[in-house]
């Protein structure tokens, strides 16, 4: 190797940095080495390499050298390093040109076999690796597989046994079982034989017993016998009664007395336990319909699904009438009745508790999942919002140092609580002083409408004055035909049986009322518009007589022509009727304009004063 | 708490007066009759032989005594002193003698149970019922002493014959669906009678007095049953302790059980009060003094002091291993009691015996235990009131009620050994009975009691 650091040059940065790569691998072959070294031996650039390999070429065996490299590349496909001879006796001339290209080449040559080379090698260590890697994975799978291997048949193992002992042991059972049977069976066997042996002892034990008995007893036992001084009376003071059948029967009443005194002091007992359960009972369900009450009511209002409620508080109240006399009824009446509306308090109760529950289960669902599940999205709103209002909140924080600099730049004499509440107070205040300006505006619009109203209603007046000439003058040409009325006076009449007829005039008008609402129809755009303004301007008598009168008329005209009355004013409201249907057809166009322009006209005047507001 | 003098006694013979007004009390063959609150004696007689029963009429007028060696009955008259009667039963023997209800009649059992011989004092009518049940409690009167219901075998089954005491007749006569009667109880009421099989068998019937089978109870099969028996005062509850070491409940109206009394060997709820009593000795405290112990150990248990201990839960109570190989094994609730305001059982597991379990009934749940240092001999229930009194054949009795619970020294020279016990029917004093002497404990009126007696808090 340390040939091949002398070799490494300045010269071939390139080549050397390989070589550098080479030396530091430690395996290379020597076959490549010497090829390697034959290759830069080639190299006749630097001095240096030239007096190394001085070997191989010296003064003397220059044509030698270069005839035998001639071959050499002759003979590897180069061309030749002489000159095409002209001659054959003629020495061939070295040509230079074909050298440098050949050595040129051999260059280019011996890079690319550097580099393919550099290639395989690293191959060659990638596939090194891979196969060690393989290898070890390999082992250790084999290795794996064998515990596996191990284990599976440690697994069976105990498998096996535990069979083993599962058989085992369900013989056992089945030998204790058998076991059990059979001593029970012994059992059963021993104790048919004791009891029979028993009852074997007992009959003889009898026997003797009678036997006993007839010894002891018949032979005239003297010794048998009370000795008494005297015979003393019974502790009740009575004789003693012979028996009879009297006597039978009379001990079978007492007894029977004594049972059933017994069974009615149960009874009564179990009447009163009865009783006070039954208090108890009505009590709770007196309280569940006082508790529940309250609460059902809500329900109820919203939607009528609680209707099972209503119908037992319906039977309650029913029942609670009866219920003094029920007290003493049969069990069975009285108890269905409470049994049933407990239950169904109950059932309601229990409902209302569960719904309860299920509520507050469900909240407490709800705030689990809203934290867990809706973290992202709501997260970064909740996040944008709070950024938001913090945002908002310094701003306002801003302005509230402001003001507070204001303030205390303008009036620093005032007490400190004073200027803080003041503080506090200064947007409220500045909300207001907006609010109050808004106000005025407003207030200011109206009364621009107002006069525009008053305006319009006085063009109206003037316009009506004028229709009244002309109704003048053309009741001066009827006058030929009929006789003079007052007809300030009619107006005044009509109007007042209008006014009295308005309230029942819409079960009147009924079949009139298309044909009424068709003028109505006709001016839609006026009436909303004109409603709105009545609203807001309640102080304009003017336009809603003027509505008043108009709709009284058209109305009041069209209920006689249903009506044909025989009054005297007939033939007046009949020519009133034409004049005022003249009338409204031909004022109403003039007075939907004058009202619509009028409208518009506040409206943009309104507009135009907000412009102008501060 | 006062004590009397120290009187003789024989075979534990001491009885008060159905009235409350005598106490009757045997030495040998003497029957001695005291006033109850002088204790002076009244009347002395003296019977043929040495008495091994003694008991008063239900009018306190008379006393049986019985010699059932001699199968004698002697009875006495308190009013004529001078009034005898003495009935033989010759031949046929004796094994047991009782008053009938009315204090007028005494029935005699004969020897291997041949009959049972009814004694008129009023007539001189005599009376035999044949077939009397050799059994652990064959004769029951109903508290009003109108009805005697009797265990019967014949033909190898068992019957009850209901007889009127008034006039001993026969009012029912029904066979019982038991192998082998073991006894029968009226109910307080006279209603009502259980009957319950012998230990093979768990089974308790219960009859109406008319003989109408009201509803039979077996709890469990095969292993054995039924040990002890007690009604409730009120007739409401039937308790039944049997050989597993539980205590049912039967109730009067459906006669199921309501519920179920376990004797667990560790108590482990800490609601329950468990009262261990506990000895030490006042020298070990003194014993730094330098004076030697005045008197050589006069008995260690008049020396030492005992006291009761609250223990705290979880409690094991020292158990006996039953013997297996013998018969009656000391297992199972071998005695109950409800107290006569129906508010407490009083129950003993004869494998634990050192320990008396008081129940409260109204909650049907056990609320004190009593450890004793040595086995329960008896205990008693006061006839007036919730307080009990065991014994356990020390020198001390020990008393209960509900606000605590104190161990009394018997007092007197020698050892009093308390090996039972009977209530006065005021239940202002108690008999305490050794093997042959007795004395009246006086206790203290009902403020003074408040003082006396320990509070559970004190005790700790």
């Amino acid at each position: 190797m340390g040939e091949w650091m002398t070799v490494t040059d300045p010269d071939l940065s390139s080549e050397s940095k390989n070589i550098c790569q080479y030396t530091s691998e430690t395996k290379m072959s020597p076959s490549s080495l010497y090829s390697q070294q034959v290759l830069c031996s080639s190299i006749p650039l630097s001095k240096n390499v030239h007096s190394f390999f001085s070997a191989f070429c010296t003064e003397e065996n220059i044509e030698q050298s270069i005839s035998y490299l001639d071959q050499e590349l002759t003979t590897f496909g180069f061309p030749s390093l002489y000159e095409e001879s002209k001659g054959k006796d003629t020495k061939r001339e070295l040509n230079i040109v074909a050298v440098l290209n050949c050595m040129n080449e051999l260059l280019v040559l011996q890079r690319k076999n550097l580099l393919a080379q550099e290639n395989v090698e690293t191959q060659n260590l990638k596939l090194g690796s891979d196969m060690d890697h393989l290898q070890n994975c390999y082992a250790k799978l084999k290795e794996q597989l064998e515990t596996s291997r191990r284990e599976m048949i440690g697994l069976q193992e105990r498998d096996r046994q535990l069979q083993c002992k599962n058989r085992n042991l369900h013989q056992l059972l089945k030998n204790e079982k058998d076991e059990v049977q059979k001593l029970q069976n012994i059992i059963a066997s021993r104790a048919t034989q004791y009891n029979h042996d028993m009852k074997r002892k007992e009959r003889e034990y009898n026997k003797l017993k009678e036997r006993l008995h007839q010894l002891v007893m018949n032979k005239k036992d003297k010794k048998i016998a009370m000795e008494v001084l005297n015979y003393v009376g019974r502790a009740d003071g009575k004789r003693g009664s012979w028996r009879t059948g009297k006597t039978e029967a009379r001990n079978e009443d007492e007894m029977y007395k004594i049972l059933l005194n017994d069974y009615e002091y149960r009874q009564k007992q179990i009447l009163m336990e009865n009783a006070e359960l039954k208090k108890v009972l009505q009590q709770m369900k007196k309280e569940m319909i006082s508790l529940l009450s309250p609460q059902k009511q809500k329900p109820r209002e919203r939607a009528d699904d609680s209707t099972g409620t209503v119908i037992s508080d319906a039977e309650e109240d029913a029942g609670e009438l009866s219920r003094e006399s029920m007290w003493d009824l049969s069990c069975e009446t009285v108890r269905e009745q409470l049994t049933n509306s407990i239950r169904k308090q109950w059932r309601i109760l229990k409902s209302h508790v569960e719904k309860l529950d299920n509520q507050v289960s469900k909240v407490h669902l709800e705030g689990f999942t809203d934290e867990d599940v809706i973290s992202r999205q709501d997260h970064e709103q909740e996040t944008e919002k709070l950024e938001l209002e913090i945002q908002q909140c310094k701003e306002m924080i801003k302005t509230q140092q402001q003001l507070l600099q204001q303030q205390l730049a303008t009036a620093c004499d005032d007490d400190t609580t004073s200027l803080l509440r003041d503080c506090y107070l200064l947007e409220e205040k500045e909300r207001l002083k907006e609010e109050w300006s808004l106000f005025k505006e407003q207030k200011k619009n109206f009364e621009k409408e107002r006069r525009s109203f008053t305006e319009a209603a006085i063009r109206l007046g003037l316009e009506r004055k004028a229709f009244e000439e002309e109704r003048a003058s053309w009741l001066k040409q009827q006058f030929l035909n009929m006789t003079t009325f007052d007809h300030q006076n009619s107006e005044n009449m009509k109007l007042f049986s209008a006014f009295s007829g308005s309230s029942d005039r819409d079960s009147l008008s009924v079949h009139s009322r298309p044909r009424q609402k068709k003028p109505h129809s006709v001016s839609n755009g006026t009436p909303v518009c004109t409603s709105k303004l009545t609203k807001s301007l309640p102080a304009s008598p003017s336009t809603s007589d003027f509505c008043q009168t108009r709709s009284c008329a058209s109305e009041h005209s069209s209920i006689n022509v249903l009506n044909i009355t025989p009054e005297e004013t007939k033939p007046n409201q009949v020519g009133r009727e034409g004049t005022n249907q003249k009338w409204s057809m031909a004022s109403r166009p003039g007075s939907q304009e004058g009202c619509y322009s009028g409208c518009s006209l506040t409206y943009t005047n309104s507009h135009v004063e907000k412009d102008d507001l501060p | 708490m006062n004590f009397s003098e120290v009187f003789k006694l024989s075979n534990l013979l001491c009885k008060f007066s159905p009235d409350g007004k005598y106490l009757a009390s045997c030495v040998q063959y003497r029957l001695v009759v005291r006033d109850v609150n002088t204790l002076q004696i009244l009347q002395l007689y003296t019977c043929l032989d040495q008495i091994q029963h003694i008991e008063w009429s239900a009018d306190s007028l008379f006393i049986l005594c019985a010699m059932y060696k001699r199968g004698l009955v002697q009875v006495w008259s308190l009013e004529q002193p001078e009034w005898h009667c003495r009935i033989d039963e010759g031949s046929a023997g004796l094994v047991a003698s009782c008053w009938s209800p009315d204090g007028r009649h005494i029935l005699n059992t004969t020897e291997f149970h041949l009959r049972i011989t009814v004694w008129s004092l009023c007539t001189k009518s005599v009376s035999y019922i044949k077939y009397p049940k050799a059994c652990q409690q064959g004769i029951t009167f109903t508290r009003d002493g109108r009805y005697m219901a009797l265990a019967e075998r014949r033909d190898c089954k068992d019957h009850v014959s209901v007889f009127v005491c008034s006039d001993w007749q026969l009012l029912r006569h029904f066979d019982t669906e038991t192998q082998d009667l073991a006894g029968i109880e009226w109910a307080p009421n006279g209603c009502v009678l259980a009957v319950w099989d012998t230990c093979l068998e768990y089974k308790v019937l219960l009859y109406s007095l008319d003989g109408r089978l009201l509803s039979a109870y077996c709890a469990y099969e095969w292993s054995l049953g039924v040990k002890s028996v007690a009604w409730s005062p009120s007739s409401q509850f039937l308790a039944v302790g049997s050989y597993d070491g539980k205590v049912r409940i039967l109730n009067h109206v459906t006669w199921k059980m309501i519920t179920e009394f376990g004797h667990p060997a560790t108590v482990n709820n800490p609601k329950i009060v468990v009262y261990k009593e506990a000895e030490k000795n006042p020298r070990l405290a003194l014993g730094r003094l330098a004076f030697p112990p005045p008197r050589a150990a006069p008995g260690p248990s008049s020396t030492t002091e005992s006291k009761y201990e609250i223990a705290s839960v979880p409690v094991s109570l020292q158990t006996l291993k039953p013997v297996a190989d013998r018969a009656n094994p000391k297992i199972g609730v071998g005695a109950l009691a409800f107290s006569p305001d129906n508010y407490f059982l009083a129950t003993k597991n004869d494998s634990i015996p050192n320990a008396v379990w008081i129940w409260d009934i109204q909650k049907l749940k056990l609320f004190v235990v009593l450890e004793q240092l040595s086995p329960v001999r008896a205990f008693q229930w006061d006839p007036q009131q919730p307080r009990l009194a065991i014994c356990t054949g020390g020198s001390r009795v020990y008393l209960w009620s509900p606000a605590g619970c104190v161990s009394v020294q018997v007092p007197g020279e020698g050892d009093f050994q308390v090996l039972s016990l009977c209530w006065h029917l005021n239940g202002d004093s108690l008999a305490l009975l050794s093997k042959d002497h007795f004395c009246l404990c006086f206790l203290e009126t009902e403020e003074r009691v408040g003082t006396t007696f320990g509070r559970p808090g004190d005790h700790t």
